[in-house]
């Protein structure tokens, strides 16, 4: 088998001993607010926690409002099926992370952070805790007025859609808002709030580190930078890998399956299904497939009926339930895969379904209702005999 | 202003207006569920969607502000499918048995159903059958889960209009309902019975308990005889649900249709709202006297009024250390049944026993009230069944009666007199406007100086009202009020309630009376009136109460000549032994859950 080229990248968990996180920090502050929001609409960072919004405009959008209270909030509420990234970088380089939200903090004028951590991660609490101390402390030493706090989930998956991580914040029930506003307007508490996956934070401070220019180098013009990976499924080598974005699936496939891939889903269970004969035409990125970092892999011995089957699950219980196409269209797609399996619904039925799935990609309130069309249409056109006999 | 197209037709309208209004300025109705008038925004429902040019979704318009040179399609091929879908999707998950829900014919998703002729609609069907079986613990109000369409215009209304939050979300996904705390049923919860969630429910999902078929049965069984008592506010909103416009007067008509139906007297509830300002101004005299004069630490001020039973289980509830503010006086429904079996019993020569009180109210929570233990001073249960104003209007249906047609009637006496002063219970402000004209005039011998007797200032929507009367030239029997200020407080609506009690709580406040009634805008809102309800319909309902005040000859209680007779013939005096017996009342700490 031939050498793989896949360009494997050390950003994200790599030390720089002479330039630690709080240097990092130290050094931008001394650069104005805008000039830091240059350097990252500069080096094309776009947020890694699926959505792709560029995190540059982000911030200069919250700065722009006039408001004596704001806020930055690292969403680390991982819940997409497959991704394990965050829970890795907050074990292992949480200071990254501080820093990027105290860099934040300064660009923004917010004094006030946070981490919402997702409940299945409590038992990281007690770690990260003791770093956000220190963090909190070098803070004061310096008389930077900003402070970082953690916050707990309990468990729903909607709590990562940031207008629901804001109600589940403020004590309500997780439900995801009505857009606009969007938080760089009115976030947690109704304030102007900054809002970024905890790998995208990383990216910040190592983009303030190294410069926007290497970062920019890697990657490709739509899909700047690296990118950490969740690897998992039919592969002997499970595990998270940052890799360059806008690499083919063929040579994923090719460096990270068992050999008998029959199917990558992209993007966790809200994502794309992309089947073998498509491997050689996908680009990993914003130019053609985004994602999250969950990259599943699975071979021929799987049914895709009963992973589109267990994906919807998934959903049904994961929605929250308020808006009608949602809470009720999951339902529906769930039961109308069943029923066609057993016969109760004609093949045709599918098609009435895929119609469904698309009113709820522009009719649900928020991404999680939106994107369940995404692995319905594409496991249903690709591998249709799978899941009607 | 901001600048807009809406099907290709410019509009120019305010910053934040929504889509979904500013449609409405050019005449394009745009469906929706989860909205209302009196609540916050949810954009939940997802049937009001619209497309916006250029935007990838599609826009909750109820939820989308204009925007500059914004392009709105209300019905594109999208938005159709869209929409059809959502509606699809609710009747899958809804029991669409429309034929036995007491809703049938007043249901928005039935509409919204005809209107799409969503026929046998192609998903699967969704009901659990646990969801089917209803909740009737409480004697007001029945919960349907099957009927349930989630758009949360209960849970709001419960939260932002009553303060009460007996109705919440619970659970995600396809386990999200909307429940009490602990799933209890809704009697063992903190719930007022006031309605006002069953007047915002779109479907059968929320509804009154109903008495039809029992009352039916009352008046056919030749063994009984059948009172009816009409409430103030049903005579401003029956003709609502009998196609006659929002704000009509009916009181006439009303009457008319009792009679044909079959009760053997039409009397009127406002004979005891008279009666009950004659008792309450005694009682607050009584209060004042013994707090200025008597020094008496154990009485309590300000003394509240106590017409309003869902305010009374808000109290009870949420403030049950200041239950003996209320005034220890029954409503006019409970009044009007305990004397109904004993005096008037006795004056047309019926037994108690077979005498059954109808009671015709704007309200969910006088069924509550007519089943508390207390409300049986006659020796019997003194009302015996409260309907709505809406159960009454299907009643009047039933009958074959053509409400629109039906000549004046006059109730019949006794208790049947009334003044202009009862009809203002109807509308938030009315009672204490009522008692200021009957205790100004009691101590000092002239009228209240106001303009017509109109005492504008407790009148009007605002949630809180205050005012001021200062008492000048005092009868000698009531000196030791001169020149003291009354100071006196109106609160509509449990919100506005609770904000009130927190403010004498905190001892912010030195009012000596407040009147509160559970519903915003007072009885004229009630939970048992014609639904929809909406603050132009609750105006229009308002001035109909004025106008009917304002059009009668006496307008103050103690010239209520029935009232007059009732005390000479029978009570004695207010606040007298007899009263206390019959027309007074205490009441009872409830626990939040």
């Amino acid at each position: 088998m031939e050498q793989l080229q896949l360009k494997k990248v050390d950003i994200i968990f790599g030390w720089d001993e002479k330039l630690t996180p709080i240097d990092v920090y130290d050094k931008t502050i001394k650069k104005s607010p805008d000039s830091v929001i240059l350097d990252m609409i500069d080096s094309g960072l776009k947020g890694r926690g699926g959505a792709g919004f560029p995190t540059g405009l982000k911030w200069k959008f919250t700065r722009n409002e006039d408001s004596a209270e704001k806020y930055v909030i690292c969403n680390a509420d991982e819940g997409e099926p497959g991704t394990f990234k965050d829970r890795e970088i907050l074990d292992r380089v949480p200071e990254k992370v501080l820093a990027g939200m105290a860099i934040c903090a300064y660009v923004i004028g917010a004094k006030e952070g946070y981490i919402y951590v997702r409940g299945e991660y409590n038992f990281l609490l007690k770690g990260l805790q003791k770093k956000v101390d220190i963090f909190n402390k070098q803070l004061q030493e310096r008389k930077v007025d900003f402070t970082i706090y953690l916050r707990s989930g309990s468990g729903a998956y909607v709590c990562g859609e940031e207008s629901a991580l804001f109600e589940s914040m403020e004590g309500k029930r997780g439900e995801p808002r009505n857009k606009p506003p969007y938080p760089t307007v009115a976030g947690y508490n109704s304030k102007p709030t900054v809002i970024n996956n905890v790998e995208t934070l990383v990216y910040t401070s190592e983009i303030c580190r190294m410069g926007p220019e290497k970062f920019k180098a890697l990657g490709t013009f739509d899909s700047r930078g690296s990118k950490v990976f969740s690897v998992s499924g039919d592969t002997p080598i499970a595990g998270i890998y940052e890799l360059e974005l806008g690499m083919q699936l063929k040579d994923f496939v090719e460096e990270f399956a068992d050999g008998d891939a029959k199917a990558v889903q992209i993007g966790g269970a809200s994502g794309h299904c992309v089947p073998r004969k498509k491997f050689n035409e996908t680009v990993i990125g914003f130019e053609g497939i985004p994602t999250g970092g969950s990259m599943m892999i699975f071979n021929s011995t799987r049914s895709m009926y009963n992973v589109l089957h267990d994906y919807l699950e998934f959903f049904t219980e994961e929605s929250c339930g308020q808006c009608t196409p949602c809470r009720v269209g999951c339902q529906q797609l769930l039961k109308g895969i069943e029923a066609v399996k057993k016969g109760e619904k004609p093949p045709s039925y599918l098609e009435d379904l895929k119609k469904l799935t698309l009113t709820m990609k522009i009719a649900a309130k928020c991404g999680l209702g939106q994107s369940v069309a995404n692995p319905f249409i594409s496991i249903v056109d690709n591998f249709k005999e799978e899941i009607i006999y | 202003m901001v600048n807009l197209k809406i099907n290709n037709i410019a509009i120019s309208v305010e910053e934040g207006t929504t889509v979904l209004d500013a449609a409405k300025r050019l005449n394009f109705r745009i469906p929706t569920l989860c909205n209302h008038p009196d609540l916050s925004v949810a954009g939940n429902c997802r049937v009001c969607v619209v497309e916006i040019k250029g935007a990838r979704l599609l826009a909750a318009s109820c939820a989308t502000p204009v925007s500059e040179g914004m392009e709105v399609f209300t019905n594109s091929e999208k938005v159709r499918i869209a929409r059809k879908h959502v509606v699809e999707l609710l009747l899958s998950e809804h029991n669409s048995d429309c034929t036995k829900c007491f809703k049938n014919g007043h249901c928005e998703l039935q509409e919204l159903a005809s209107e799409y002729r969503i026929g046998d609609h192609v998903f699967l069907d969704l009901v659990k059958s646990k969801d089917k079986i209803q909740d009737i613990s409480s004697p007001s109000i029945v919960k349907d889960n099957s009927k349930c369409i989630r758009c949360q215009r209960c849970v709001r209304t419960c939260a932002e209009l009553q303060a009460v939050s007996a109705l919440a979300v619970v659970h995600k996904g396809n386990h999200q309902s909307i429940s009490t705390f602990l799933n209890k049923p809704m009697n063992d919860v903190v719930c007022t019975n006031c309605g006002q969630c069953i007047n915002r429910c779109p479907t059968g999902a929320l509804t009154e308990r109903n008495y039809i078929e029992e009352v039916w049965n009352a008046i056919y069984d030749p063994k009984k005889f059948v009172v009816v008592e009409t409430a103030p506010a049903t005579r401003v909103a029956l003709g609502e649900d009998l196609g006659i416009d929002v704000g009509s007067r009916v009181t006439g008509k009303m009457v008319s249709a009792l009679k044909k139906m079959g009760f053997n007297k039409v009397l009127d509830t406002d004979f005891t709202a008279d009666l009950t300002i004659m008792e309450e101004g005694t009682e607050l005299l009584t209060r004042l006297k013994k707090v200025i004069v008597d020094k008496d630490e154990t009485v309590k001020l300000p003394m509240m009024t106590s017409c309003s039973p869902g305010w009374i289980k808000f109290q009870e509830h949420m403030f049950p250390g200041m239950l003996d503010n209320l005034s220890t006086c029954k409503s006019p429904q409970q009044m009007f049944g305990a004397l109904a079996k004993t005096y008037y019993a006795d004056k047309v020569n019926i037994k108690a026993e077979n005498m059954v009180v109808v009671s015709i109210m704007p309200c969910t929570a006088k069924k509550f009230e007519c089943n508390r233990p207390e409300m049986r001073d006659s020796g019997f249960k003194d009302v015996d069944y409260v309907l709505t104003t809406r159960e009454l209007a299907m009643m009047v249906k039933q009958a074959g009666i053509d409400f629109d047609k039906l000549e004046d009637d006059h109730y019949d006496s006794i208790l049947g007199e009334s003044t202009g002063a009862a009809v203002i219970f109807g509308a938030t402000g009315g009672v204490m406007e009522a008692a200021l004209r009957t205790a100004y005039e009691l101590v000092t011998g002239h009228e209240v100086p106001f303009t017509n007797l109109n005492i504008k200032p407790v009148r009007g929507i605002e949630g809180v009202k205050e005012a001021s009367i200062k008492i000048k030239n005092t009868v000698p029997a009531w000196s030791f009020l001169e020149g003291v200020e009354l100071n006196v407080a109106v609160a509509h609506g449990l919100a506005n309630a609770k904000k009130l009690m927190e403010s004498i709580e905190k001892g912010e406040t030195n009012y000596h009376f407040i009147e509160i009634m559970g519903c915003p805008g007072g009885c004229i809102g009630g939970g048992g009136q014609p639904i929809p309800t909406s603050p132009e319909i609750r105006r229009k309902r308002t001035d109909a109460i004025y106008a009917e005040d304002m059009g009668m000859t006496l307008r103050k209680s103690h010239e209520n000549p029935e009232v007059t007779e009732v005390y000479k013939d029978y009570l004695g005096a207010p606040l007298g032994h007899k009263s206390h017996e019959l027309l007074h009342t205490h009441y009872k700490a409830r626990k939040r859950y």
